[in-house]
């Protein structure tokens, strides 16, 4: 197959393209978004690429609109996508809940800027991480990715594909406006070098009647999508595992929406993905996600030189969340520091994990710069 | 080997594109790590225009200049604004018509090429628009932070179809005064 | 002439009979609307594996529930959307959006206008029966002005959408507008509709005496569908009234017919386009 791209090579391009590069190569053939910043270059790379690859690109009325459409084209069988900011993010909470009741697989791409509201159109921030993980209403469970190098902004979204695919779930990209612009040497692979995922399909008619079944017990149905004959019905209702709204039972509601958290959490360890740096003899830890973890690398490396044995813990996925880890961290360090661009979100998730075992401090910044390692060396050192 | 660039002068002097080119040039041809960042919103656009570029021989942790090894001033907002950010012995290449105020006490810690880009890119292409290009020609002669072939190549990729022999005229322009600006 | 196939036929032919009962309540026009579908549907002689309906809520967007086909129940004025990437994926399959008039008209109202400038190959089948039937008769936009519903207990003040001159003029390929006792008339429409490219629209004024009627001196459907009968004007009666005469009137009729292309031979064009000026083809 010819790419519309160099493969096998390395490319200075923006965290944007690579989004929108990894997500044809992990076999994304339906785009539907709305421009907004900083995450129209997303849709512009994907407007030049889907058509030379027989894939659609479609420019929705609104974000509620493009949300909608990349779901209907994941029922009839594709690997879709849509990516947004803040404002965008916001209108598409009603059908992340619906992707997520219906166990729709798809990406949705947040590249996050200054808010509420219309906010820092172009600065960065980190304010939509609580938004990510609890935005749409109701009980649900998905997974939320946070890249914080254009390198990895390609490597989690073929991830975030694989992942929706997988647990046919929708995964959300959290990057930043600051990551959606900056360019970067990214090594676009060879597709026999990447893998990729497709969801289960019914192996038979049982299966293939039981869309919210639980055939193999891993608590993820085969999908039976449109087209095929298996006249399947999906619902955003409360649904039995043949699909039939039952919207009044109690032990239906709770059966539904238990699988669907335990089909999350109960692969949890292969879903969670982390790095540390300098982390096993320390006594001071920091914790960050996203852009901000790179200038925590840099002060880390300053800490140790004034002789503070700092280390980080950087979170490429934080949701699920992985509470015990944290706590098992929060046992061995002194102190626990939490860099984020925002008024505190992660810092929450962390002081929960620590569980009083480890003092945790927040160091928030908004406005839309990323701290400067100094920042959060004078921080620690006081 | 992290080094740190900065680009910076007014919307429409090419400064964004000399920050991607330099970049690319590093990134892919020269097998280096390298981020380019740069100030978005109605700056870009006709007012300050400000971009940076790292390069390091290993993966870059925090992606903004810190304290700029080289810097390039094509205005005089631009440089007032951000000559005290530069790192003492830094080098600094200044478009001298578009400067007229200068700090001649805090430029003796520099080394400071200050040269009429813009007149020099018009004498060399016709065009004044290359001067940006003209300027990479300087700064890769006398820093060598990246190869000429490496330069030359990233200039092709990203300057429009069509416009690629001049632009390299005015960027060996450049190698050719750097030549001769070299101790 | 067609030949109509008994009710049972159709019924044990379409619908799962594990959901039923419908939801539907005694005098609800959306059976009948539903029957004049799955008879067009039968009468073409259509797969009910290449259909899928689609939905939005409402009492109207549950009927893909109780038919035996693909079905996409969606959220509140989306249905379109979706029906957007289903249809664009695998153009294979036909689309019939099955919604109401908030649905379509109001939450959904930018959705339902931009799938018809987009021409999206769909067969849009509206239920009109002024009301918010299940969430207890709150007004429509489509309420003329006067009748009343839970949230405009003093009448309707404001102005109606005309759903059907609204897909005129957004362009769409077909639209047609019957009440549910125009039965013939309606299936052939609904026939005409899903043989169409591009966008079409076959819109119902439905009784809903429960919700609506009730709360306008109409308490079954008889007296609804009288009230029709009433307000109702064919269209070529219509072309020859004065405005003054059209007050408070809904014409009913065919108000289009054309064969512009669709989104999804568009598209493929695109496509084409797309590859030719990148060099990829010639």
């Amino acid at each position: 197959m010819k790419y519309p791209f160099p493969v096998g090579k390395s490319d200075f391009i923006q965290g944007d393209e690579a989004i929108a590069r990894a997500a044809i190569l992990a076999g994304c053939r339906f785009y539907a978004g709305y421009p907004i910043t900083p995450a129209s270059e997303i849709f512009e790379a994907m407007a030049l690429y889907m058509p030379l690859v027989d894939g659609v690109s479609i420019q929705m009325e609104d974000e509620i609109g493009s949300i909608a459409a990349i779901i209907g084209a994941s029922w009839a069988g594709t690997k879709a996508m849509t990516a947004t900011s803040g404002p965008g993010f916001s209108l598409m909470q009603e059908n992340l809940g619906y992707a997520v009741m219906t166990e729709t697989p798809i990406v949705v791409v947040n590249m996050m800027r200054g808010g509420p509201s219309t906010g820092q159109p172009t600065f960065p921030a980190q304010g939509d991480m609580m938004q990510a993980i609890w935005g749409t209403h109701g009980d649900h469970m998905l997974i939320v990715l946070s890249p914080s190098t254009v390198q990895e902004t390609f490597e989690l979204t073929i991830r975030a594909f694989n992942l929706a695919e997988k647990y046919r779930t929708p995964v959300v990209i959290l990057g930043d406006a600051e990551l959606a612009h900056m360019r970067e040497r990214v090594y676009i692979p060879n597709p026999d070098e990447i893998e990729v995922v497709y969801r289960k399909l019914p192996a038979n008619e049982e299966e293939a009647k039981l869309p919210f079944g639980d055939p193999h017990g891993d608590g993820v149905p085969p999908m039976p999508i449109f087209g095929k004959g298996y006249r399947t019905y999906v619902t955003g209702l409360t649904h039995d595992e043949s699909g039939h709204p039952r919207t009044v039972e109690p032990e239906v509601h709770q059966k539904l929406i238990g699988r669907i958290f335990r089909k999350i959490l109960g692969h949890k360890d292969e879903i969670i993905s982390y790095e540390t740096f300098e982390l096993d003899d320390a006594e001071i830890a920091i914790v960050t996600t996203g852009i901000v973890s790179r200038s925590a690398i840099r002060a880390v490396k300053m800490l140790r030189e004034r002789g503070v044995k700092a280390g980080l813990l950087k979170l490429n996925t934080i949701w699920p969340f992985d509470f015990g880890m944290i706590e098992e961290l929060a046992e061995r360090v002194r102190k626990i520091y939490v860099p984020e661009m925002n008024m505190g979100q992660l810092y929450h998730l962390v002081r929960e994990g620590a569980n009083g075992k480890a003092e945790v401090e927040l160091i928030s910044k908004i406005g839309g710069e990323v701290h400067t390692p100094m920042e959060i060396v004078k921080r620690v050192v006081g | 080997m992290r080094k740190e660039v900065l680009f910076s002068g007014f919307g429409g002097q090419g400064v964004i594109l000399a920050s991607v080119i330099l970049g690319r040039a590093a990134a892919v041809y020269e097998n280096l790590y390298a981020v380019q960042t740069q100030s978005y919103g109605p700056e870009s656009r006709g007012g300050a225009s400000r971009a940076e570029v790292v390069i390091s021989d290993e993966p870059i942790d925090y992606p903004k200049a810190i304290a700029p090894d080289y810097a390039v001033f094509f205005s005089q907002e631009a440089y007032s604004k951000y000559l005290h950010t530069v790192k003492e012995g830094a080098t600094v290449i200044v478009e001298k018509d578009l400067v007229p105020h200068r700090d001649p006490e805090f430029e003796k810690k520099l080394n400071v090429i200050a040269l009429p880009l813009t007149e020099i890119a018009e004498e060399t292409t016709g065009l004044s628009l290359t001067m940006n290009i003209l300027t990479l020609g300087i700064f890769v002669g006398v820093t060598e932070i990246v190869g000429r072939e490496s330069i030359e190549k990233a200039v092709r990729d990203a300057v429009p179809h069509g416009t690629e022999e001049i632009n390299l005229r005015a960027l060996r322009k450049g190698f050719e005064l750097a030549e001769k600006l070299k101790p | 002439m067609m030949y109509l196939k008994s009710a049972y036929e159709i019924r044990d032919k379409y619908l799962r009979k594990d959901m039923l009962p419908t939801i539907f309540c005694p005098g609800c026009g959306i059976g009948s609307v539903l029957q004049f579908t799955l008879r067009a549907i039968d009468d073409l002689g259509l797969s009910q594996d290449e259909i899928v309906w689609v939905s939005g809520i409402g009492c109207s967007s549950r009927v893909p529930g109780f038919v035996n086909f693909d079905g996409l129940h969606t959220t509140h004025g989306r249905a379109l959307a979706f029906a957007t990437g289903i249809k664009l994926t695998n153009p294979d399959l036909r689309i019939i959006a099955f919604m109401g008039d908030g649905d379509s008209a109001a939450i959904g109202g930018n959705h339902l206008i931009h799938a018809i400038r987009r021409n999206l190959d769909v067969t849009v089948i509206l239920i009109n029966n002024f009301t918010y039937g299940m969430t207890g008769g709150q007004v429509a936009p489509t309420a003329l002005k006067g009748l009343r519903g839970t949230t405009a207990p003093y009448g309707q003040f404001e102005n109606p959408f005309d759903i059907a001159q609204l897909a005129v003029s957004a362009g769409a390929n077909y639209v047609a507008r019957w009440t549910v006792y125009n039965y013939i008339q309606g299936i052939n429409s609904i026939k005409k509709a899903l043989q169409k490219e591009g966008f079409s629209l076959v819109e119902f004024l439905s009784p809903c005496p429960v919700s609506f009627g009730r709360r306008n001196r109409m308490k079954t459907a008889p007296e609804l569908i009288r009230w029709y009968q009433k307000i109702t004007v064919p269209l070529a009666k219509a072309k020859k009234m004065k405005p003054e005469e059209l007050e408070g009137k809904i014409v009913i009729g065919e108000f289009v017919d054309r064969d512009r292309p669709g989104l999804v031979k568009e598209y493929r064009e695109y496509i084409k386009r797309a590859k030719k000026m990148m060099g990829w083809e010639q």
